[in-house]
């Protein structure tokens, strides 16, 4: 009665190793996992034109923000608000971003109040060319945001190239440049 | 491992760690039309909350949990269709945002995976028991003649040692 | 000082650890009996010192030292004191610390009351359960120490998550990790086993107690983690499919296949191979539940990644210990051969098909889980896997698996009669029958799923209950012979009936629930009233309200039904100040019929609130279900074949060591 299974257990012994090659596997891919990002959700706008959007100004600031003002040369909008903590971490950058005339930055003021929004640039200092008061949060949502800050490279076309969400930090300010680089050279983006 | 218990720190998270407006227990108004509500809220159900990122929009009492859900039900009460409502957060959000992944390319083997398990597993369970059970139950089941005439005769030589 | 006597037991129980992990088991391989013997006091020593390091973190957490960093994280001196013990385990380093200790005293418990198994067994059990509390122990001294000082020390700490400021929660992870911990103890008798290369009917015998305690914790963990979902998050879902939950329900499905196999094992001697892996799985899914609650690289659990480091070393360990076993599996398992067999319709064959369905249902949710990560990893796509794949997926997986569950029972063993199984459940089918109909007459406009579910679910427990009459022979012979077959048919028989009988009550809850659930969410202005599936909901007002540690706003509501009042539901709305937080407390009445949930929002001003109230039937059939089901296994587990030291217990203590060693040598 033995027979038979004593000379078949050979012929399978890879079965017993598969359930090794499967947790092997797994824990590969954990390993890689580590080093995703799951909470980052990439942006299902890459590579296609701004959404169609005419934000009025902030009370007391001249310039509004809408689509056919990010035609014509490359731009970065930053989503920010006044309630927004991160938002304070990547300010200065932005300010040295904009004392320095390299690229204009162009504000979308999410879901704020215009006098808090106001108050929050004047005193921190206002690094934007142009700011698009978005009260509702709708044309954010038309962006795509899901969090604040986001900010968006968008092309000399008004298509949007890249997007960064959070914070801004000096790393992240040096791979957007050299994306602008890339763009007004003619050449695709990296970012 | 804590289970339930993470989930709360993950709406910590929401309040705190990733900035949004300040959070209420989100009740909204419903629409008028207690059909055009029920559909709404049936797509609630499959978005994804960005924001908390492990609940329906519906559960969620994130900010842009809200919105969304306002949005559904404008799109809702201006005449889409469900799949339109839902396509126009997809093409806003992407893919992301689906609770019940659409099949594509990079999903077939999650959508075939339990079917091709279970055959797996039956296969498996039958060569197992073929190999087990087969050649060895034959003879408890029946003897063949021949078989039975030595048993016989082995057992009549066992009678008369 | 205490908290620096708490860190040196913690370094003195890692090396009493690596001690047990290696003398005994070369002892064991030498028949060396001085360095098999020393294993026992090493466990319990181990024991003492982590402890020792517990007690110290409880002291700290108790008397609110803010000079320990992690209580000025994670504790308040405001805090009731409750929750300032429940705070111990409320973060990562002080939850690690509480896996730690169950996981030393289930080896205190094999030190003290595994006097029937043979001693060399028992030693290499030990070492192995040694190794495991090496990788924690290095674990959290290298990377997650709790006793980390803080200098200067703050006024008070920043408090704890006030979610989890809730006695369900409270309770919920020491159950939760009794459960996963107590599957450590299936995974060293395993590979012990497998160091041994013989797996036979005592060896099964040893690891269902221990099996099944931790079946009985991990289902209470789980049912008290969702009720505190249900109540404590305003949502009135319970289960939402979250990786974080997955990960312990993937350690149950793997448990309870082991659970039911190893009775094959122990009752007809096969499968012996496929239990042994099925030991090992289910403690591997319960450490990679560790790996993923705190790796961060799912997205549910992104809140206890702070440190990149902590990752990789418990990936690693965990590639260690899985990896290791399953080799060593690869290696022994061939010389294991099953003994009994079985035609395909018999008791054997009914469990097997338990196993199929189970632990596809399980791989499933495995790769549900991952697979995001998978697609992430592999085309950087990123993509969401929700309730409705896994209800897709898992529901069909699971449906025969309920419907045989209520005739395996009834089959018996090695070759069994399905027609005469199905006949001898008559009054079952009769009960399905009439459940069908009147399902039908009753809610005829509900969804039609509901009909067939709330069968199933009749069909599960009239089946369990008639098989626990037919095995009484109740009605059949006289009432004195039904009972004395009563008294004397074995407990776990009575086990199998509850489990069995809970499963189905789980099941109509679910099902009554989400299919006759009734939803109204509105604004309301004080004297208002809103109809919730034949209920009024009538608000009254609401009005300011101060906690010990928070400000509440409470709603009245009162609740009538034809006119009649009922009862007044008051839910809150809090606002906590340590950390600033706002939390939802629902009011729920529970009655017979199921449970009226209801929630205060926040003012939409003019006196204008929002609320949200939901009839819920049968939604507490899901919790008693589970009640029931745990019931089961703690009668199963008092069956005196399972009772863990009744044999100590009982005259000497040789006696059964010598039973136990000629069962194993059988």
């Amino acid at each position: 009665m033995s027979e038979p299974i004593a000379e078949e257990i050979p012929r399978r012994a890879w079965l017993r190793l598969v359930p090794l090659v499967v947790a092997l596997v797994i824990g590969a891919f954990l390993f890689v996992g580590l080093g995703l990002r799951p909470k980052e959700i990439p942006s299902a706008l890459i590579g296609k034109a701004a959404p169609e959007f005419d934000l009025p100004a902030l009370p007391g600031r001249p310039k509004g923000l809408k689509t056919a003002d990010l035609k014509g040369e490359v731009s970065l909008v930053n989503v920010f608000a006044s309630w927004c903590v991160s938002c304070r971490a990547e300010h200065p950058l932005f300010m040295k971003l904009q004392a320095s005339g390299v690229v204009p930055v162009h504000g979308l003021n999410n879901k704020d109040k215009g006098e808090a929004a106001m108050s929050w640039l004047n005193r921190y200092g206002d690094p934007y060319d142009r700011v698009g008061a978005d009260l509702k949060g709708r044309v954010s949502i038309d962006w795509g945001v899901y969090g604040v800050p986001e900010t968006f490279l968008v092309s000399a076309e008004g298509r949007i190239v890249c997007k960064h969400i959070g914070p801004v930090m000096q790393r992240d300010l040096e791979i957007l440049l050299k994306a602008i680089e890339a763009l007004r050279q003619g050449g695709t983006a990296q970012c | 491992m804590l289970m339930v218990y993470l989930r709360g720190l993950l709406l910590l998270l929401c309040l705190a760690g990733l900035s949004t407006p300040a959070f209420s227990v989100a009740v909204d108004t419903p629409l008028d039309d207690p059909r055009q509500e029920a559909r709404a809220r049936a797509i609630h159900k499959q978005l994804r909350c960005l924001v908390c990122q492990n609940q329906s929009i519906e559960d969620s009492n994130a900010s842009l949990a809200r919105d969304l859900r306002i949005l559904v039900r404008e799109r809702i009460a201006a005449g889409d269709s469900d799949d339109a409502a839902i396509g126009y957060i997809v093409e806003r959000y992407g893919d992301w945002v689906l609770l019940r992944p659409p099949i594509k390319a990079g999903t077939l083997v999650l959508w075939a995976a339990p079917a091709v398990f279970l055959i797996l597993a039956i296969i498996l369970i039958a060569v197992w028991y073929r190999r087990r059970n087969g050649p060895a139950s034959k003879p408890v089941a029946s003897l063949s003649a021949e078989e039975q005439v030595r048993l016989k005769d082995l057992l009549d030589r066992g009678d008369q040692p | 000082m205490i908290a620096e006597l708490g860190h040196f037991a913690l370094v003195l129980a890692l090396s009493v650890a690596l001690v047990q992990a290696t003398i005994p088991l070369l002892g064991a391989w030498r028949g060396d009996p001085g360095w098999i013997g020393l294993a026992r006091p090493a466990a319990l020593v181990q024991c003492l010192l982590v402890s020792i390091a517990f007690g110290a973190l409880m002291h700290a957490y108790v008397t609110s030292d803010f000079s320990v960093l992690n209580v000025a994280t994670n504790s308040h001196s405001a805090k009731p004191l409750l929750y300032k013990i429940s705070g111990v385990w409320g973060n990562h380093e002080g939850s690690l610390l509480l896996w730690l200790l169950i996981l030393v005293l289930f080896g205190a418990a094999v030190a003290l009351f595994g006097g029937n198994l043979p001693a060399p067994f028992r030693a290499r059990v030990l070492s192995v359960q040694a190794m495991i509390a090496i990788g924690f122990l290095a674990f959290v001294l290298f990377t997650s120490n709790p006793f980390e000082r803080l200098f200067p020390v703050p006024l008070d700490g920043r408090g704890l998550n006030p979610l989890l400021q809730d006695p369900g929660l409270a309770f919920h992870p020491p159950f939760l990790y009794l459960g996963y911990v107590g599957f450590s103890m299936a995974f060293s008798f395993a590979v012990a086993a497998l160091i041994e290369g013989r797996v036979d009917a005592a060896w099964a015998r040893w690891v269902r107690p221990w099996t099944l305690a931790a079946w009985c914790f991990l289902t209470m963990g789980i049912a008290l983690g969702s009720w505190w979902a249900y109540y404590e998050l305003g949502w009135g879902g319970w289960w939402f499919w979250d990786p974080v939950e997955n990960a312990s329900f993937m350690p149950w499905l793997a448990g309870t296949a082991l659970l039911h196999s190893s009775i094959v094992v122990e009752k007809r001697d096969s499968l012996k191979n496929w239990t042994v892996l099925l030991a090992i799985v289910t403690f591997s899914l319960s450490l990679l539940g560790t790996f993923l609650v705190r790796s961060g690289v799912l997205t549910s659990v992104h809140a206890f990644a702070t440190d990149p480091a902590r990752g990789v070393f418990i990936l690693g360990f965990l590639i260690v210990v899985i990896a290791g076993s399953l080799t060593l599996y690869a290696i022994r398992a061939p010389a294991m051969k099953g003994g009994g067999l079985f035609a395909p319709v018999s008791r054997e064959g009914g469990l097997v098909l338990n196993n199929l369905l189970l632990s596809t249902a399980c791989a499933t949710v495995l790769l549900g889980t991952l697979y995001p990560l998978f697609l992430d990893a592999v085309t950087g796509e990123k993509i969401t896997v929700g309730p409705p794949y896994f209800n897709a997926t898992f529901g069909p997986l699971m449906l025969p698996a309920l419907i045989a569950m209520a005739v395996g029972p009834m089959l018996r063993w090695k070759r069994a009669d399905l027609g005469g199984a199905v006949q001898r459940l008559k009054f079952a089918i009769a009960a399905t029958v009439a459940a069908l109909f009147l399902t039908l007459v009753l809610a005829y406009d509900g969804p039609w799923l509901a009909i067939p579910g709330i069968a199933l679910g009749v069909w599960m427990i009239a089946a369990a209950l008639e098989e626990a009459a037919y095995r009484l022979r109740l009605f059949r012979v006289p009432v004195g012979e039904s009972l004395r077959r009563l008294v004397r048919s074995p407990r776990s028989a009575w086990g199998t009936t509850f489990a069995h009988a809970g499963a189905g009550m789980v099941i109509i809850g679910i099902v009554a629930s989400s299919s006759w659930q009734v939803e109204k969410l509105q604004v309301m202005r004080p004297g208002e009233e809103v109809a919730v599936g034949g209920y009024s909901f009538k608000f009254i007002g609401a009005r300011p309200f101060k906690g010990p540690n928070y400000n509440a706003v409470r709603g009245a509501f009162q609740v009538s039904r034809n006119g009649v009042d009922i009862t007044l539901m008051e839910p809150e709305s809090r606002e906590y100040q340590d950390p600033p937080m706002e939390t939802t407390e629902a009011a729920i009445r529970t009655g017979w019929g199921g449970d009226l949930y209801a929630v205060i929002g926040d003012p939409t001003g003019d006196g204008v609130w929002s609320t949200r109230f939901y009839n819920k039937p049968m939604i507490h059939w899901i919790w008693m279900g589970a009640l029931v089901m745990v019931f089961g296994g703690m009668v199963s587990l008092s069956d005196r074949r399972h009772r863990v030291g009744a044999p100590s217990r009982r005259k000497a203590g040789a006696k059964p060591l010598k039973v136990a060693q000629s069962m194993a040598g059988k």
